[in-house]
């Protein structure tokens, strides 16, 4: 292969050339919902002034728009991690059987190693679920040519087409070279009821389509270039003692694990080339298929009835590295000296040698930042010894110690629909202490329904919507409720007030958890059985938002008031450092939000007790 | 067929320190390591080889360990460093720098800042600030720079440019000359801090003795 002209190329993550594969390929519409570690696709898109770019307000709406966005003739785009498609997988499922009229292009970021994520769930199968194309890139150069592929695929076969990357695609920076735009030809809307309008009898007629459609692509998977035979030079081109099926990242950890080995690199995941694949495997001795969480391709070679040595000695779990792929191949073949001959490669030679000391170093968990409002809150629920239904956002770090004001996290918006099942199957006193909590954004995103459901049917939930006024975990982007849109310009701004009220909610307060006592008095007001459900707004902006910012500052700390209680700790603030047993105040990250002060019983921390603090 | 960092070779050590091609960058969350991965990424990318940077966001940038990697070759095939790989660690917290000594190849280079942040663990009492981190950091590499960034950003006034001063400090080890980086910083920093910024770069070269 020949060494490609980096230096005229600019250095793009995955999510930007997504970005500008999108913009070159004529895309009008691009939505999505922040998720790590898909949130910059749609960033960058913003900062394209030609296009119409949203943060819907969760991922079923984005792919909704996205499919009225492509009937309407406009090329269209929908973002979101993997978890994200399973909120848009009921509108993902009947697409499908629509098909498109401009192309129409999904894209799922998945997280193998769950870095920022609940779970590492192999959206490959939504492919083979949903019977529709996948591609895979493996670099950023791929990712921006895939994507208009993408678009290309979608139009040619009347698909939507999912384009899947992982963390290592999406967060990864590699050389891209730049194009310009090139807007397709205008396809005029048609109004078209049997394809468009899925009723049980036109969705019949629809879904045999999809199994032909299927087939085409079948056949154009065995040549189009999205996949890739690599026989290295110099090497005999007949046959080979190893072959590799792999794509995505993974591809990249074989060629780094065995550059002289053939490869057959797979850009369209799904469906598979059979017959090439079939062809490949006659000419090498052992057939491996590489790829990160699920044995899909090993899954797919098999049904066709193609040896191949895969997960026996990969891992299905979190994310490969090219040790990892040499410890495997090294592992397989040992074994099989074992039983014949000669092994092709020790495992000691595919060791890793990483023997520097790293024993015994303290861990360094996330920690929700110095003067977060969350923070507050869960010292308020522990003290209370609540029992807490968690949600997803930056907030759920309230699980950890020292705060551990946390018993569930599931999915988006599930803290809610959680404390109705709570209360309806715990004892009545344990019933009572049960507390929902959830973000803003979070809230907006899949929480409203679940609150109607406790209003509908009565039940008495008491929920903290923890409102930072804006998408803090995923780097701040805005919400309905936030006030400013995917571009950062104003926008009209959801009272939370006025929708939780509409709900039927009766009983809604509010409360700034910069006042800890306020916060503690409002929680166990709220606590108070009563009718229906009790909604706490709990609202101070993250305090990492331009206008939280505030000259640094440090706690003043009195060490000869200290009683070395350890309160200070309980908090688990990052400003706090230790010094035997007393706080030590690391001057550089404090900035004097008065939590600390809230919880020393002594006055040592923040001046005495009896002057009342300004509420931040 | 190019073939480039197979680790068989990778893990000898080499002769030139100024030949670093694959590089970890080890942080807290929050202290700037993106942008030093960035930073340091755009200037090798400008010595016209393949460059390729992995890092991860969210959940982990929450004052979170953050280990971000560059690599750089005629071709680089993986953007993930495997252990016993790396030419360099940089560190911005001297905790985090030991932490990513796994990744280094024998006689690699360690160029960390010497602030200490404490991790909640450690405040909470579940464990101790290891108090042997530089002997650990010396044992395990070819050369340690030790950079008192902290400091020097405290005397310019901004604490934040702590990351900076730590780059200026590993710009010594790479083949690209002082103006190449003082380019590339300057068009990452927002406009208002490119002197401060720039400042922040020469004191932390001046540290390892250019």
């Amino acid at each position: 292969m020949a060494v490609r002209a980096a230096a005229q190329a600019v250095l793009l993550h995955g999510n930007e050339a997504i970005a500008r594969g999108a913009w070159e390929s004529g895309v009008r519409v691009a939505t999505g919902y922040p998720g790590t570690p898909s949130t910059e696709i749609i960033e960058a898109l913003a900062s394209y002034q030609d296009i119409y770019v949203e943060w819907s307000s969760n991922e079923k709406v984005a792919l909704e728009v996205a499919i009225g966005a492509c009937l309407g003739g406009a090329r269209a785009i929908a973002c979101m991690k993997h978890v994200g498609v399973n909120v848009a997988a009921d509108p993902l499922m009947t697409v499908a059987y629509m098909g498109v009229n401009a192309g129409l292009v999904l894209v799922t970021a998945d997280d193998p190693g769950m870095h920022s994520s609940q779970n590492e769930q192999d959206n490959r199968w939504y492919g083979k679920f949903a019977r529709l194309p996948v591609l895979e890139p493996s670099d950023s150069r791929e990712a921006k040519e895939y994507t208009a592929a993408a678009f290309g695929v979608s139009e040619e076969f009347d698909t939507p087409v999912i384009l899947r990357t992982t963390t290592r695609i999406s967060h990864a920076r590699s050389p891209v070279e730049l194009g310009e735009r090139v807007c397709p030809p205008d396809r005029p809307y048609r109004r078209d009821p049997l394809k468009n309008v899925m009723l049980p009898g036109h969705a019949r007629m629809r879904k045999p389509l999809t199994e032909n459609r299927l087939q085409y692509l079948t056949r154009f998977a065995e040549t189009t270039p999205l996949n890739r035979l690599e026989w290295p030079k110099g090497h005999d081109e007949g046959r080979a003692p190893r072959g590799f099926v792999t794509g995505g990242v993974a591809y990249q950890y074989v060629r780094e694990a065995f550059p002289e080995a053939p490869v057959f690199k797979l850009g369209l995941s799904y469906p598979l080339p059979a017959n090439a694949l079939r062809d490949f495997a006659g000419r090498v001795d052992t057939l491996y298929v590489v790829e990160e969480l699920d044995p899909f391709w090993e899954a797919e070679l098999k049904y066709q009835g193609i040896e191949a040595v895969g997960k026996q000695v990969f891992s299905k779990h979190g994310e490969l590295t090219a040790s990892l792929v040499r410890q495997g191949v090294a592992e397989w073949e040992t074994e099989r000296a074992g039983l014949s001959g000669a092994p092709l490669l020790q495992a000691d030679e595919a060791g890793v040698d990483g023997s520097a000391p790293t024993a015994a170093l303290p861990v360094r968990p996330p920690v929700l930042c110095p003067g977060c409002p969350h923070r507050a809150v869960f010292h308020v629920l522990r003290k209370l010894r609540l029992t807490v239904t968690g949600d997803i956002g930056c907030y759920t770090l309230g699980a950890l110690p020292p705060l551990s004001a946390m018993d569930t996290c599931t999915c988006m918006g599930a803290s809610i629909g959680g404390s109705i099942g709570m209360r309806r199957a715990l004892p009545p006193e344990q019933a009572e202490r049960v507390v929902a909590v959830i973000g803003d954004s979070t809230f907006v995103h899949s929480g409203i329904t679940a609150l109607i459901d406790a209003v509908y049917n009565r039940t008495p939930i008491v929920l903290l919507i923890l409102d930072n006024e804006t998408t803090a975990m995923t780097g701040h982007q805005g919400h309905p409720a936030a006030g400013w849109n995917a571009r950062g310009e104003e926008s009209p701004r959801v009272s939370l007030e006025a929708l939780v009220s509409a709900c039927g909610v009766t009983r809604l307060a509010v409360v700034d958890p910069g006042d800890m006592k306020a916060l503690e008095g409002a929680v166990k007001s709220s606590l108070v059985p009563g009718d229906g459900p009790a909604v706490l707004i709990v609202r101070r902006p993250c305090v990492l938002l331009p206008r939280s910012r505030r000259a640094a500052a440090a706690v003043s700390f009195a060490s000869e008031l200290c009683t070395e209680c350890g309160a200070c700790f309980r908090i688990g603030c990052p400003a706090l450092g230790r010094d035997g047993k007393r706080p030590q105040v690391q001057a550089e990250l404090c900035i004097d939000c008065g939590q600390c002060a809230a919880v020393c019983p002594s006055g040592a921390l923040g001046g005495p007790k009896e002057e009342e603090r300004d509420p931040r | 067929m190019t073939t480039v960092n197979a680790a068989s070779s990778a893990r000898q050590a080499k002769v030139s320190c100024l030949d670093l091609d694959n590089f970890v960058i080890a942080s807290v969350g929050g202290q700037g390591g993106l942008l030093a991965t960035k930073v340091l990424a755009a200037v090798l990318h400008r010595g016209g080889m393949e460059v390729k940077t992995s890092e991860v966001h969210g959940m982990a940038q929450r004052g979170g360990s953050v280990i971000s990697f560059v690599r750089r070759a005629p071709r680089v095939w993986s953007p993930v460093i495997d252990a016993g790989d790396a030419d360099a660690i940089l560190g911005l917290e001297l905790l985090e720098a030991a932490r990513a000594l796994p990744y280094l190849r024998m006689g690699g280079v360690v160029v960390t800042s010497t602030q200490q942040i404490t991790p909640v663990t450690v405040s909470t009492g579940q464990a101790r600030y290891p108090a042997d981190l530089t002997e650990r950091l010396r044992a395990s590499s070819g050369r340690t720079v030790l950079v008192p960034a902290g400091d020097i950003a405290a005397e310019l006034g901004q604490p934040r440019v702590a990351n900076v001063v730590c780059l200026g400090a590993l710009s010594v080890f790479t083949d690209q000359p002082a103006d190449i980086w003082e380019q590339v910083i300057a068009a990452a920093v927002p406009a208002r801090t490119v002197a401060l910024n720039l400042e922040a770069f020469r004191r932390g070269r001046a540290v390892s003795g250019m």
